[in-house]
């Protein structure tokens, strides 16, 4: 199946009427989802997992059961930009829906379905007002902290080998 | 407004519950007249039966584009929920549909209007989705054709109620020709263009 087709695009925006408050507050949510999902698609399904056993979840059922398929990765390319398609990634997608009726979706890398499940229940947690904060404090921010912990490890590992490279200046001068 | 929260969900066991909607509607096909039950596994948005539902969910995807009619389509629900599990295009040229929902059956176009197929590519023509008030009630039909041993007798209430003396149009456009599907909650029964009808009344 090709995702890149069906990929969920929702207008957001038709869900934000009037105040210029709403919309705001809407964009802070978007702001929130989307740090949370740079988080979580990082992280492995077990961590999640580990870290949402603590919590009593509330009712939800699976709008989208977990699925694999293809998206296009496009990149650009020459002078002037044109769509280069890279080439097929492997996706897994899911959908999950809560008892008080927020949605959340989960898309990553690879084939693990059950990840996609949990970051998509965890986006729809993340939305909800009595679950947002909890699990932004005990499963995406632990999970932040670990990620930059290896991405910092990974970075002073590969500063360890620069090498600087100096050329003799030639000639006069 | 709807939105997205309140949209039924799909099939909770996608394989199982699409391979055993496909058998369903295989068999319905080979068995003109018989009446399939379909096992329901998912929601259906009204005015969608739930095995419409399922059909939908087993048969559409992005390369089957979708036709319906104005009782399906004035329901904004049925229009997100097709495009949120299948992906599917809603036209609106009959014409070129791989498919047609049809809510309500009194008012079904001309069958000239659905895609009929060519002579060199006879699959090419809309199936119709026809839900229907009943299939253990109401008038008798005599069908022949392949697939029955000799005459199937169905019962049913349809709309429209010339539903079987406008597929006649069927028979004169061989192979090409418009295949139906009859689904009456969870209950199907398909008429392939092959199968000849003759009405017995009530």
């Amino acid at each position: 199946m090709k995702l890149s087709i069906i990929i969920d695009n929702f207008d957001a925006a038709s869900s934000v009427r009037g105040s210029v408050d709403r919309v705001t507050q809407h964009n802070n949510q978007q702001a929130q989802r989307k740090a949370a999902m740079a988080v979580l698609a990082h992280a492995e399904a077990g961590e999640i997992a580990a870290r949402l056993r603590d919590f009593t979840l509330p009712d939800h059922q699976d709008l989208r059961a977990p699925e694999s398929g293809l998206v296009m990765l496009r990149g650009r390319v020459g002078g002037d930009g044109a769509p280069f398609n890279l080439g097929e990634a492997t996706v897994s997608r899911a959908a999950v829906r809560l008892a008080s009726g927020e949605v959340g979706f989960g898309y990553t890398l690879g084939r693990d379905g059950e990840k996609a499940r949990l970051i998509a229940l965890c986006d729809a947690l993340v939305q909800s007002r009595d679950f947002g904060g909890a699990v932004e404090r005990d499963v995406i921010a632990p999970l932040r902290e670990q990620l930059m912990v290896r991405r910092e490890q990974a970075a002073a590992e590969t500063a360890a080998t620069k090498v600087d490279f100096y050329t003799m200046v030639r000639g006069e001068g | 407004m709807t939105t997205i929260a309140e949209l039924p969900p799909g099939f909770a066991d996608k394989v199982l519950s699409a391979q055993s909607t496909f058998r369903s509607v295989m068999d319905a096909m080979a068995r003109p007249g018989s009446v399939q039950r379909i096992v329901p596994g998912a929601g259906a948005p009204e005015p969608m039966m739930r095995g419409t539902a399922a059909i939908a969910l087993t048969l559409f995807d992005h390369d089957t584009p979708l036709w319906l009619d104005a009782r399906m389509a004035e329901s904004t629900d049925v229009v997100k929920w097709l495009k949120f599990h299948t992906g599917a295009p809603v036209v609106q040229d009959s014409s070129i549909a791989s498919f047609a929902l049809i809510g309500d059956g009194a008012v079904l176009p001309a069958l000239e209007r659905f895609a009929l197929g060519t002579s060199e590519y006879p699959d090419r023509s809309t199936t119709l989705i026809l839900q229907v008030e009943s299939l253990d009630s109401g008038r008798f039909f005599e069908l022949r054709g392949p697939g029955i041993d000799g005459a199937a007798m169905l019962q049913a209430s349809i709309k429209p109620f010339d539903l079987f003396e406008r597929l006649h149009l069927n028979e004169a456009l061989f192979p090409r020709g418009i295949d139906v599907v009859l689904v009456a909650d969870d209950a199907v029964v398909a008429i392939p263009r092959t199968t000849r009808i003759v009405s017995k009344g009530s």
